[in-house]
């Protein structure tokens, strides 16, 4: 029964990760790709400023993203999970939150044009409100601009599995620190949050290897200003440096799955569904 | 009931702002590709019109979008169906161990939390190192998958964690056999979740971008296009198109959840009425 799935993820997955570290280690020249066994890449890759900066960038976003959709969506799930009380308006509120990821996410970047733009929506609100006199030109194509795309993207990964462990709590936890004397903060803080960390743990994970592996909207919402480590590789595919683009996605590769494996100490996935 | 807190309005605002946050920039591009012929892309609007739809049916205008629509779409049922079918064949599987499945499991992890580009530049490759073309059908649609098949899976281990397995134990006693089980007792009951796994394999494939990049070959999907179209095209044209596809997601996202509800209403109706008899 197994067998369909396995060999759809042998050949899409494991097949191209091998290929991938295979060329990682190839030579190119200015039109073709040739097989040898050459360190060349990571040499390059290694000994040249920008990866180094390009890799302080990458987690600079998705520390910064993580901040922000952890607040955002721990807000959002708390307040539908303890302070909606019937379950049908629990989930209609619930999709109104999960609809969004079913549409297009490069239409969702584009919506932020008139917004953010030099004259856009934003601009114009506080120049009538007096707050500034000339249009900020750091709103659209900035790094502002795309971690605003990111908590804008991502914040549903963070909604979607805390709001699937806080509806596990059993209330009666809840009534029993009340009881207890506990006050509102106390019982947020020594009860709720401690049982929702599995559904912080896989919303994070989400988050971080979503942002770590993007490269569209960091070239979208910079306006090519920025970079992370994405778009270092999708450079190299457009100037088809194949075994360098290749050599940079095996470290990027490693470095999620450091991550992935630190965070999948403190939560067992399986239990968790 | 207890009167509500203040801590209860204060978390209204913060969720309404937070569905404006998530809505209103959507909204503001559907309301400015109604834009009249001489506006541009923003604020103010230069009266309204249909203009910038009307010419999203002129084919030089803009390039092949009815083309790359019929493209995402059939690529989305050919994924929604795979999906669909691969997942409740894993599901199904994994509710015993079987050799590998370990194994398996870690695949599906990471080929949830892969950076997508590796996808699409690894099977690129292998395509064109073996002399194979890549196109949308094949090799776009075997990446899609791996985007796909994790969430229905993980939905069939969710739905599979709470199925009660006398049912199955009860049909095999009164002589059913493996595959009448399946059809008439377990799948009728997992029927409303897997709605949920097509509604996640077709739109996930239909807005599928970074895994098609490498891997559709000559002819563009619909965000492909769409991503062309942001680099040379300044007019609402843009938002146009944004919102006629926002709205055709809408509609499938609608369908799906119709789709859903009805099915549980029919299954709570139709189901058993045991317990229910006079006692």
């Amino acid at each position: 029964m197994a067998l369909p799935i396995m060999a759809v993820l042998v050949f899409f997955l494991v097949l191209p990760i091998i290929m991938i570290v295979t060329v990682s280690f190839w030579q190119a020249t200015e039109f073709s790709i040739i097989p040898a066994f050459d360190l060349e890449n990571y040499e390059f890759l290694f000994g040249s400023n920008v990866t180094y900066r390009v890799f302080f960038n990458t987690f600079k976003y998705a520390f910064i993203t993580w901040v922000f959709t952890l607040s955002i969506g721990f807000t959002v799930a708390y307040f539908l999970a303890f302070h909606i009380r019937s379950l049908t308006w629990q989930i209609a509120l619930f999709l109104l939150c999960t609809i969004p990821f079913w549409t297009s996410n490069i239409i969702r970047m584009i919506s932020w044009i008139p917004f953010l733009g030099r004259n856009g929506i934003a601009n114009s609100t506080l120049i009538s409100w007096g707050v500034i006199e000339e249009p900020l030109d750091w709103l659209l194509f900035s790094d502002f601009a795309v971690i605003l795309a990111f908590v804008h993207l991502y914040t549903l990964f963070m909604v979607v599995p805390i709001f699937n462990t806080m509806m596990r709590i059993d209330k009666s936890l809840i009534e029993a620190a009340r009881d207890a004397g506990a006050s509102g903060a106390q019982i947020l803080w020594n009860v709720i949050i401690p049982l929702t960390k599995p559904g912080i743990m896989i919303g994070t994970i989400f988050v971080v290897t979503l942002v770590m592996g993007d490269f569209i909207t960091v070239r979208f919402m910079s306006g090519s200003r920025s970079a992370n480590v994405g778009r270092l590789i999708s450079n190299d595919i457009a100037l088809l440096a194949y075994p360098s683009a290749s050599a940079t996605a095996v470290v990027l590769l490693l470095t999620v799955l450091i991550v992935i494996g630190l965070m999948l100490r403190f939560v067992d996935i399986r239990k968790e569904l | 009931m207890e009167p509500r807190s203040t801590s209860f309005y204060v978390l209204s605002a913060f969720f309404a702002l937070f569905v404006l946050f998530l809505y209103g920039p959507t909204i503001t591009i559907a309301i400015l590709s109604f834009q009249g012929p001489g506006g541009g892309l923003t604020f103010p609007m230069q009266g309204t019109s249909l203009h910038w739809f009307r010419n999203l049916f002129e084919q030089q205008a803009v390039g092949d979008i009815w083309g790359s629509f019929s493209r995402s779409f059939v690529l989305g049922l050919m994924v929604m169906v795979s999906t669909v079918v691969l997942s409740v064949m894993g599901g199904l599987a994994f509710r015993k161990r079987f050799k590998g499945s370990s194994i398996l499991f870690y695949l599906i992890i990471t080929s949830l939390v892969i950076p997508s580009i590796l996808i699409s530049l690894g099977v690129g490759l292998i395509f064109s190192q073996s002399g194979l073309n890549v196109h949308w059908s094949t090799s776009g649609f075997g990446a899609q998958l791996t985007w796909t098949l994790p969430f229905g899976l993980l939905i069939m281990f969710a739905v599979f964690n709470r199925f009660d397995k006398s049912y199955e134990e009860a049909a095999h006693d009164l002589g059913a056999t493996s595959w009448q089980t399946l059809r008439h007792v377990v799948l009728p009951i997992i029927g409303p979740s897997l709605i949920g796994v097509a509604l996640f394999g077709f739109t996930l494939s239909y807005d599928e971008f970074a895994r098609t990049l490498l891997t559709s070959g000559s002819y563009n999907t619909l965000p492909l296009e769409i991503f062309g179209m942001t680099t040379n095209v300044t007019t609402p044209v843009l938002y146009a198109l944004g919102t006629l596809t926002t709205v055709f997601s809408l509609l499938m996202i609608g369908l799906f959840l119709c789709l859903a509800l009805w099915s549980a209403r029919r299954k709570a109706r139709a189901g058993s009425d045991a317990g229910k008899g006079m006692l």
